[in-house]
C-alpha cells in the first residue's frame, strides 16, 4: 500500500454512525451535565451499555484498526468530551490489563465488559498521587505481600483517577492501582494491581471539581489494609534492580507502554473537541455573513481569516500526527515517539483553537448560552492529562537526541 | 485504508534522491549560495536522475508517472539537500509540466524533446509581480488580443534562469481570467535583469519586464482559469515540500550541534530550554509533511484540493520560519556566522510567504 489518507468504507461508516450518536446522545445533554457536575448521567450511561458500545451495527469491517477507534473518539468528544469519559467501559485499566496481564486475568477482568448482560460497570487506571504526578515512579502508595493468606496489601491514596467513582463503587468493575513493593528499589518496584470494585479497604473519598470535562468522575480513592488476591497483581512480582527495559519484566515498563497507546486517544479526544470549536465558529461566522476565503490574497485576508485558516492548519496537523501514531501501533511498529507527538500538539493546538474561538465570538463565545466556552474549558484537560505537554516534549526531545532519563531530565 | 507507508516505489524515489542529495547537493550548497550559479555538472548528473522527464507524459517520451506525491518526495529530500539547487534541478518542472498538460501540439513539439534530451535544460516561470499587494490569481501583467496572437505588457521578478534555459512561462490576467503563455526567453520586448534577494542565492533568477511582447496563437496553453488555478496548487505543494526539506535540514544540524556544544560543561541539549525547542521542531516538521503529503494525495485523486492546499502553503510557511529561526538561535552567535549553515536556512526559508512557482510537481 502506497502512502494514502483515505479512510476505509469501514472507518467512513462509523465515523458517520459516531457523529449520529454525537449529535443525538450527548449534545442535547452536554450543558446539563456540566452544570450538574456530579451527577451520573444515567440516559447516557445507560444508552451507551445497551446499544453504543456495539459501535456501528452491520458496519463494512475496517482495516484502519486503532485509527478507527480514534475516528471514535474524536467524534464523541466532538459531541462531550466530558460524557465520553463517563462512558461505562474499562478504560485506562482495560488498557493496563491488556498490555501487562495474562490471558487469565485479561479473561477474568474484561468478562463483565464483554457480557452481553448486567448493569453498566467502569475501569480506571490509578497513578497520581498528591506529591507524584508526571513522576510517577515517586509514588508511596504501597504494596506488601502476606504468605499467610497468599494477599497483596495495599496503603496509599490516589488522586486524579478517572472514572473512579464507577470503578470503585459499581460491582464488576476495577481500578488498576499502581503501587511500590519497596521504596528504595525505585521505577523496578512498581507494579500495579487489579482491585476489584467494592474491595473493603478501597474507599471513594470524593470527586474533584474541575474547569472543565464536569460530566467525568475524577476520584480520590483511598486504600487502607486493602487486600487483593495474589493473582491481581499484573506483571511478575520480582524486583530487579537494574534497567527494568531489559528484564522483560511488563511491570513498570507494561504500565508506561499503555500510554503509547491511550496517547493518540487523548490526541484524538483533544482533536473532536477542538474541531467541536472550529466548526461552530465557521458557521456561526457565516451566518453573519463571513466566509472564510482560501485564496485570498495575502494582502487582503482578515485577521479573523488568517486566525481560522491557522486553526484549521494546525487541528489537521494534529490529527495526521494522531492517525500516524494509531497507524504504527496497527503495523506492531514502536510508536513512543510517535504518539507523543501526537498528544503535544493535539493538546497545545486545541487549547489554543478553543481560546481563539472564545475571542473571535466575543460576549457570544464567553456566554453559557452557547457551548463556546465550555469546549474551552474541555479543551484543557487535554494538554494536561496523559502527560502534560512539558512531559511529552521530554519524550519527544530524549528519542530525537537519543538521550537517556538520567541524561535529559 | 489510511497508511503512513511508501510503496516500494516511492521508497526507492525517496532513497535514491536522499542519496543524491547527500553526495552531490550538499557538498555544493554553501558555495553555491556564495557565488550564485549552480554547477553545471552538478544540474546534469540531476538531470541523468530523471526526476522530471519520469513525470512528462509517456506520448511525449516522458515516463509518464506525473505524481504530485511522489514530486513532493522529491522535493523534501532535494530542499534537505539545499533549498536553491532544489529549485534549479527542478526548474524544468517550470515548462515542462505547463505545456505538456495544456500546451498546443506546435508548443510540445517545440519544447518538450529538449527537456527530455540528453542534457539538462532549465525551464521558467513567471508569476510573482514585484508588489506587496501581488495577487496571484489577479495578476497585473496583462495579455491583450492582436489579431491572432496576444500582446503582453507587465512586470515579473523571482523569475529562476538558469544558463541554457529555452523558454519561460508567464502567466498574464486576459480581461478577468488567468491566462499562460510559453514564450522563447529572446522574444522582442523581453528584458531579464538578474536580482538580487534575501535568499535563495544559490539559484540565478531575473525580475522580467515585458514590454508589447508578442505572442502567437501557438504560444497560449490551452488551459481556462481553474486549470491554471491548479498548476499554481501544484506549485505551491512542491514549494511546501522543499520547504519541509530544508526546515528538516535546519532541524538536524541545530540538534546535532546541541549535542556537541557545551556550556557549564554539560551540552546545551541537556537543558530543557534547548531541548524542548527541537521537540517542538521535529513536531512540526512532521505534522507540516503530513499536511503537505496530504493535499498532494488530493490532488493526485482529482478532488478539488485548494483547502488543503492553503493549509499546508500556510502551515510550511509558519513552521519553515520558525524553525529555522530556532536552528539560528540554538547555534547563538554561531548561527549568525556564514560557516555555518543555519544564517543560509533562515534566510532560504523567511521566503516561503512569497514564493510562487519555483516548482512544479
Amino acid at each position: 500500500m502506497p502512502i494514502s489518507f483515505e479512510p476505509s468504507e469501514g472507518s467512513l461508516v462509523a465515523q458517520a454512525h459516531y457523529r449520529k450518536v454525537a449529535l443525538e446522545q450527548m449534545r442535547p445533554i452536554s450543558r446539563r451535565y456540566d452544570v450538574e457536575e456530579h451527577a451520573l448521567p444515567r440516559e447516557w450511561v445507560d444508552y451507551w451499555w445497551k446499544e453504543g458500545r456495539w459501535g456501528a451495527k452491520g458496519a463494512p469491517a475496517s482495516n484502519d484498526g486503532f485509527i478507527t477507534v480514534c475516528l471514535q473518539a474524536e467524534q464523541l468528544c466532538w459531541g462531550d468530551a466530558g460524557l465520553y469519559l463517563r462512558m461505562p467501559t474499562p478504560a485506562l485499566g482495560g488498557s493496563a490489563v491488556g498490555a501487562a496481564g495474562t490471558k487469565e486475568q485479561q479473561a477474568k477482568f474484561m468478562a463483565g465488559f464483554r457480557a452481553l448482560e448486567g448493569q453498566p460497570i467502569w475501569g480506571a487506571m490509578a497513578i497520581t498521587e498528591p506529591q507524584a504526578g508526571s513522576d510517577a515512579a515517586a509514588i508511596e502508595t504501597t504494596a506488601e505481600y502476606d504468605p499467610a493468606t497468599e494477599e497483596w496489601i495495599l496503603n496509599g491514596t490516589k488522586i486524579f483517577c478517572t472514572a473512579g467513582e464507577g470503578a470503585s463503587t459499581v460491582p464488576g468493575g476495577f481500578v488498576v492501582v499502581w503501587a511500590t513493593l519497596d521504596k528504595s528499589a525505585g521505577r523496578a518496584a512498581i507494579k500495579s494491581f487489579v482491585v476489584p470494585a467494592g474491595t473493603k479497604g478501597m474507599e471513594l473519598i470524593g470527586c474533584e471539581k474541575k474547569l472543565g470535562i464536569r460530566a467525568s468522575d475524577t476520584a480520590t480513592l483511598r486504600f487502607e489494609n486493602c487486600r487483593v488476591p495474589k493473582d491481581n497483581l499484573l506483571g511478575r512480582a520480582e524486583v530487579k534492580k537494574q534497567d527494568p527495559t531489559r528484564t522483560g519484566d511488563k511491570g513498570f515498563m507494561g504500565a508506561m507502554a499503555t500510554y503509547d497507546a491511550s496517547r493518540p486517544i487523548v490526541a484524538a479526544m483533544a482533536t473532536g473537541v477542538g474541531r467541536a470549536s472550529l466548526e461552530f465558529l465557521i458557521e456561526e461566522l457565516a451566518r453573519q455573513g463571513i466566509q472564510i476565503r482560501y485564496d485570498a490574497p495575502p494582502r487582503e485576508r482578515t485577521a479573523i481569516e488568517k486566525d481560522v485558516v491557522e486553526m484549521e492548519a494546525d487541528l489537521q496537523a494534529a490529527r495526521l500526527l494522531t492517525w500516524r501514531a494509531a497507524w504504527m501501533m496497527n503495523k506492531g511498529k514502536p510508536n513512543n515517539l510517535e504518539a507523543s507527538m501526537a498528544k503535544a500538539k493535539a493538546g497545545l493546538a486545541v487549547t489554543k483553537i478553543t481560546q481563539k474561538a472564545v475571542q473571535i465570538l466575543g460576549p457570544i463565545g464567553y456566554s453559557k448560552k452557547l457551548l463556546v466556552e465550555k469546549w474551552m474549558r474541555d479543551a484543557k484537560i487535554n494538554d494536561i492529562y496523559e502527560g502534560t505537554q512539558q512531559i511529552n516534549q521530554l519524550i519527544v526531545a530524549r528519542r530525537i537526541l537519543d538521550y537517556s532519563s538520567a541524561v535529559l531530565r | 485504508m489510511i497508511d503512513f507507508e511508501p510503496s516500494e516505489e516511492q521508497a526507492l524515489i525517496i532513497e535514491t534522491v536522499h542519496q543524491f542529495a547527500e553526495n552531490e547537493v550538499r557538498p555544493r550548497s554553501r558555495e553555491t549560495d556564495e557565488s550564485g550559479k549552480p554547477p553545471p555538472a552538478l544540474l546534469s548528473a540531476a538531470h541523468e536522475l530523471g526526476l522530471v522527464a519520469n513525470g512528462l507524459p509517456e506520448a511525449d517520451g516522458g515516463g509518464g508517472a506525473r505524481s504530485a506525491l511522489a514530486g513532493a518526495l522529491i522535493a523534501e529530500e532535494l530542499g534537505w539537500g539545499d533549498m536553491s539547487l532544489a529549485f534549479a534541478i527542478l526548474s524544468p518542472s517550470l515548462v515542462g509540466f505547463p505545456v505538456a498538460d495544456h500546451g498546443t501540439a506546435e508548443l510540445r513539439k517545440q519544447i518538450l524533446p529538449g527537456l527530455l534530451g540528453p542534457d539538462f535544460v532549465p525551464g521558467a516561470l513567471a508569476i510573482v509581480e514585484p508588489r506587496f499587494d501581488f495577487d496571484v490569481y489577479h495578476p497585473h501583467t496583462t495579455a491583450k488580443r492582436d489579431g491572432d496572437g496576444w500582446i503582453l505588457d507587465g512586470r515579473k521578478c523571482l523569475v529562476p534562469w538558469l544558463e541554457g534555459g529555452r523558454h519561460v512561462v508567464v502567466f498574464a490576467a486576459e480581461n478577468d481570467a488567468l491566462a499562460a503563455f510559453a514564450l522563447p526567453r529572446d522574444a522582442k520586448g523581453l528584458v531579464a535583469t538578474p536580482e538580487q534577494n534575501l535568499g535563495l542565492c544559490g539559484l540565478p533568477t531575473v525580475e522580467l519586464v515585458l514590454e508589447s511582447v508578442r505572442a502567437p496563437a501557438a504560444a497560449r496553453l490551452d488551459a481556462s482559469d481553474a486549470d491554471l488555478r491548479r498548476l499554481i496548487e501544484r506549485g505551491r505543494i512542491a514549494i511546501a515540500a522543499t520547504a519541509v526539506g530544508t526546515a528538516r535540514a535546519a532541524f538536524e544540524v541545530a540538534r546535532d550541534y546541541a549535542k556537541q556544544r557545551e556550556t557549564f560543561g554539560q551540552p546545551i541539549a541537556t537543558r530543557q530550554a534547548i531541548a524542548f525547542k527541537l521537540a517542538d521542531m521535529a513536531i512540526e516538521i512532521d505534522g507540516a509533511r503530513l499536511l503537505v503529503w496530504e493535499a498532494a494525495s488530493a490532488i493526485d485523486r482529482g478532488d478539488d484540493a485548494a483547502r488543503l492546499v492553503r493549509l499546508a502553503q500556510d502551515q510550511t510557511a509558519r513552521v519553515g520560519l520558525a524553525v529555522a529561526d530556532s536552528a539560528v538561535q540554538i547555534f547563538g552567535g554561531h548561527g549568525y556566522i556564514r560557516d555555518y549553515l543555519p544564517e543560509m536556512h533562515l534566510r532560504n526559508l523567511a521566503g516561503l510567504g512569497s514564493f510562487e512557482g519555483l516548482a512544479l510537481v
